[in-house]
């Protein structure tokens, strides 16, 4: 079990970084500043990090999770400082801390967006309907497989809770609790389900932000 | 950030690449500067911060306290469409603010098929593409690099070029600006100003007259501006800006690593090499200077490689000492020390043995010619011998992937020379065979033919290009002869042919340019992007014909290029353009001085050779 974690938000610029992207800024991040840590073996070492649930290019993240060791060099509560200052705009390392849970059991992530539709500048009625339409009791949606294959997935059961409120004009404000893995339901897979079973609703832009992450009892997963 | 480059981010490939924000770069606030400056490089992000040069002029130009340099870059036809498509400007990368506005905007010309995107970008900044018709002092358009030994097919779009190395002329341009800036001087004052700067060539302040036949009849300078530009040099390395602490790229880039360059110049002198020839006189970085930086560079960035850059790497007189100084700090961190651009020799393998104990990346050598006697024509001072010994060194100690490229078309090839080439091949196999530790492993040989291009200063300037139909014959031959078993890459010859005419083309280029930009060339170093047909119909819309460029050069023609002068004489090409025919080596300037004359570019003399 990893014995260390990082909590990082990621937002403005950096929303745009991939995984793998970040994977590397935050191995080249931890040289930077003199942390020694865990490597694998082998020929051609590489760095022992993991971030917990690959966040989509574009969604922003108050909550991320990286897990490392921590072998020598600054202590553990110097490495929020340290590491942000090492790191491109718009990441921000908020805590650094001993692990003791595991990334498997995340089983929630709330999350907020921001719906925009360009021709409509009043909302409340969108947001009604949006309101209605994901409080089906099934919700099957189109997706594909890794292996490009298409099936049919019922988010119903993986919408702990969804709100829509008017947010100004042409905007509506979402807030949901999400299950985050097994299956995951991501921004992606909402925005699939509207534009597949209620093509009018369909926002013309979108921004999403991950906030929390909870464990099975919904209690907030550190 | 503005809200529609918002918008049209996620929906286009590697968005990282639009935002800046990385580590390293440098954010001044825009009122505490006098001059805003947009290094411009006309190809995709990924290439742009391969690119050394670019973070050594970054690093110059953001030392001088009153200039901003920024970065743009070109976007990727998915970004640009997006971009046009919402009337977003190109902007620089650190503040976002449209490039169109900064003061002066300098482009780094790597290659010639860069050219249409240079024009592309000024026409994405809301400019004038032509320097004629961008009347006032800013935005101030100038442009340096290895393609700008030969400006003259871009003299129409760009103000001024800078001729050689930037560090030095790059500052006293920005400062004479500055001071034009502050005075309110017209661009004509400033450019008649700037061309008394050694090393400034403003294409406006030379007429070229020509000949009926076409070709160029004088080359007459104007308004005091001197008869010959010399090119400028950094004469003390040593004391050069290095970028130890420069941007690291959050996103993927082409070499994604430190690169330490060891020297400038070269010593070997192949004859087809535009490099070996401009880049002279050697000049080396001493190995612990070198060392220091390195190992700086290494702990700023985080970088896990790290690579020696030159033309010829072993010929750098302390390559032991300097290997070995990087190695011992290296080794235990985990980051590797590559070597490219070694010589076939023993000592070269050696080094890479010590280098490379573990991992074995493949090797690379570039006989060029697969004959001795083309060797020798084109002075590539490398036998048969001696690359048949590094390759049985190297297959004793277990390496088995090995490139070779070559090159077709190079001056007095016969069909024999081309077929030498896969009996040098079959070599490789017999020697392979016969010295292999691991045979189980198989040879993995490339053989690569690239189509010779001839380029301006060198000796092999005034030779003629092959036709595309004979490079596709001596391909077909090669492809008959090669032993199975091994994979042979040739290039297409149409983008050489296109590059062979703007590589050694005059000013009436420009009309061709700017209409192949027109229809919509950009990115033509791109097999994504580049269409052949395009450039041929523009051509002939032009009434210019590629071939005019690509044929010989008669001995005692103007050349476009001869009033700019790189540092060795047109003396000492013209010997080496006999002693090719004559098919005699010239040594390596350390076992003898050839008298280029390169030696003369500092004061006092320069070269390490």
């Amino acid at each position: 079990m990893p014995r260390h974690r990082l909590r990082f938000a990621k937002t403005g610029k950096a929303v745009y970084l991939s995984h793998l992207d970040l994977m590397r800024t935050m191995q080249r991040a931890f040289l930077r500043t003199g942390v020694t840590i865990r490597h694998t073996e082998g020929f051609n070492p590489h760095a022992y990090i993991s971030v917990a649930l690959p966040l989509s290019v574009g969604v922003e993240s108050r909550c991320e999770l990286l897990d490392f060791e921590r072998l020598d060099g600054p202590s553990l509560d110097r490495l929020p400082e340290l590491l942000t200052a090492q790191l491109p705009e718009g990441i921000e390392v908020i805590s650094a801390y001993e692990a003791e849970t595991k990334v498997k059991d995340i089983a929630w992530l709330s999350i907020a967006g921001t719906l925009e539709y360009d021709a409509q500048p009043n909302t409340a009625e969108l947001a009604q309907r949006l309101t209605a339409f994901f409080a089906q009791p099934e919700l099957s949606v189109k997706k594909r497989t890794k292996k490009k294959e298409e099936t049919e997935l019922n988010i119903a059961p993986l919408l702990r809770q969804i709100t829509f409120v008017p947010d100004g004009d042409h905007k509506i404000k979402l807030e949901a609790v999400v299950a985050a893995q097994n299956p995951p339901l991501g921004p992606g897979l909402l925005l699939d389900a509207i534009s597949q079973k209620a093509p009018d609703l369909a926002p013309d832009f979108t921004v999403f932000s991950r906030l929390e992450a909870y464990d099975r009892e919904m209690r907030v997963f550190l | 950030m503005d809200k529609q480059l918002q918008r049209i981010l996620p929906r286009v490939q590697k968005p990282a690449r639009y935002v800046g924000g990385e580590v390293g770069q440098v954010v001044k606030r825009a009122e505490d500067v006098r001059i805003r400056l947009g290094l411009c490089f006309p190809d995709t992000y990924e290439i742009a911060m391969s690119n050394l040069g670019l973070h050594i002029l970054y690093g110059v130009f953001n030392e001088m306290d009153y200039v901003w340099c920024e970065r743009v870059f070109a976007p990727w036809g998915d970004m640009a469409a997006e971009m046009r498509g919402a009337n977003i400007p190109l902007y620089g990368l650190e503040s976002g603010d449209s490039a169109g506005e900064f003061d002066m905007l300098g482009f780094s010309l790597g290659y010639e098929m860069a050219y249409t995107t240079v024009l592309d970008m000024l026409d994405q900044m809301g400019l004038p593409i032509r320097s004629a018709d961008r009347t006032g002092l800013a935005p101030l358009v100038f442009a340096g690099g290895s393609a700008a030994y030969n400006p003259e097919p871009m003299a129409d779009f760009i103000d001024l070029f800078v001729l050689g190395e930037g560090e030095e002329v790059g500052p006293e341009l920005i400062a004479l600006y500055d001071q034009a800036k502050s005075d309110g001087r017209t661009k004509a004052q400033f450019l008649r100003q700037a061309a008394g700067i050694p090393g400034v060539y403003v294409p406006r302040l030379y007429d070229v007259s020509y000949h009926p036949d076409g070709m160029i009849a004088g080359i007459t300078p104007q308004s005091g501006a001197p008869e010959r530009v010399s090119k400028r040099i950094v004469a003390d390395l040593d004391k050069s800006h290095f970028p130890v602490a420069g941007i690291v790229p959050s996103t993927e880039i082409v070499h994604d690593r430190v690169v330490l360059e060891v020297f400038r110049g070269c010593i070997r002198g192949c004859r087809f090499c535009q490099a070996g020839y401009t880049c002279r006189p050697m000049r080396e970085k001493a190995a612990a200077a070198l060392i220091e930086q390195g190992i700086a560079a290494l702990g700023n960035t985080g970088y896990q490689e790290i690579t020696l850059s030159s033309l010829s790497t072993s010929d750098y007189s302390d390559l032991g000492a300097l290997c070995d100084g990087l190695l011992d700090w290296c080794a235990s961190r985990h980051i590797s020390l590559s070597l490219p651009s070694l010589r076939a020799d023993n000592f070269s393998m050696e080094i890479m043995e010590r280098v490379q104990k573990v991992r074995k990346s493949g090797l690379t050598f570039a006989p060029e010619a697969g004959s001795q006697r083309l060797r020798d024509v084109i002075n590539k001072n490398v036998t048969e011998e001696a690359l048949l010994e590094s390759l049985q060194v190297a297959f004793a100690g277990g390496w088995s992937g090995v490139k070779l490229y070559f090159m077709l078309g190079l001056p007095t090839e016969s069909d024999e020379d081309v077929i030498a080439i896969a009996e040098l091949v079959q070599k490789v196999q017999w020697t392979w065979k016969k010295h292999a530790v691991n045979k189980n492993r198989g040879l993995r040989l490339t053989v690569s033919t690239s189509c010779f291009v001839p380029k301006p200063h060198t000796a092999f300037q005034w030779e003629a290009q092959d036709t595309m139909e004979e490079y596709s014959r001596k391909v077909a031959i090669l492809r008959e002869h090669i032993p199975r078993g091994i994979s042979y890459n040739w290039h297409e010859p149409e983008t050489s042919f296109i590059e062979a005419a703007l590589s050694r083309g005059d000013r009436r280029l420009g009309t061709v340019i700017e209409a192949a930009w027109r229809s919509g060339a950009r990115l033509d170093a791109w097999s994504d992007y580049f269409s052949f047909d395009r450039w041929m119909a523009v051509f002939a819309d032009c009434g210019i014909d590629p071939a005019f460029y690509a044929r010989s050069r008669g001995g005692g023609e103007v050349l476009p290029w001869s009033h700019l002068d790189v540092g060795v004489s047109e003396e000492f090409l013209r010997r080496e353009r006999a002693a090719a025919y004559a098919e005699s080596l010239t040594p390596d300037c350390r076992s003898d001085c050839a008298a280029c004359g390169a030696n003369l570019m500092a004061k006092g003399g320069v070269c390490n050779a």
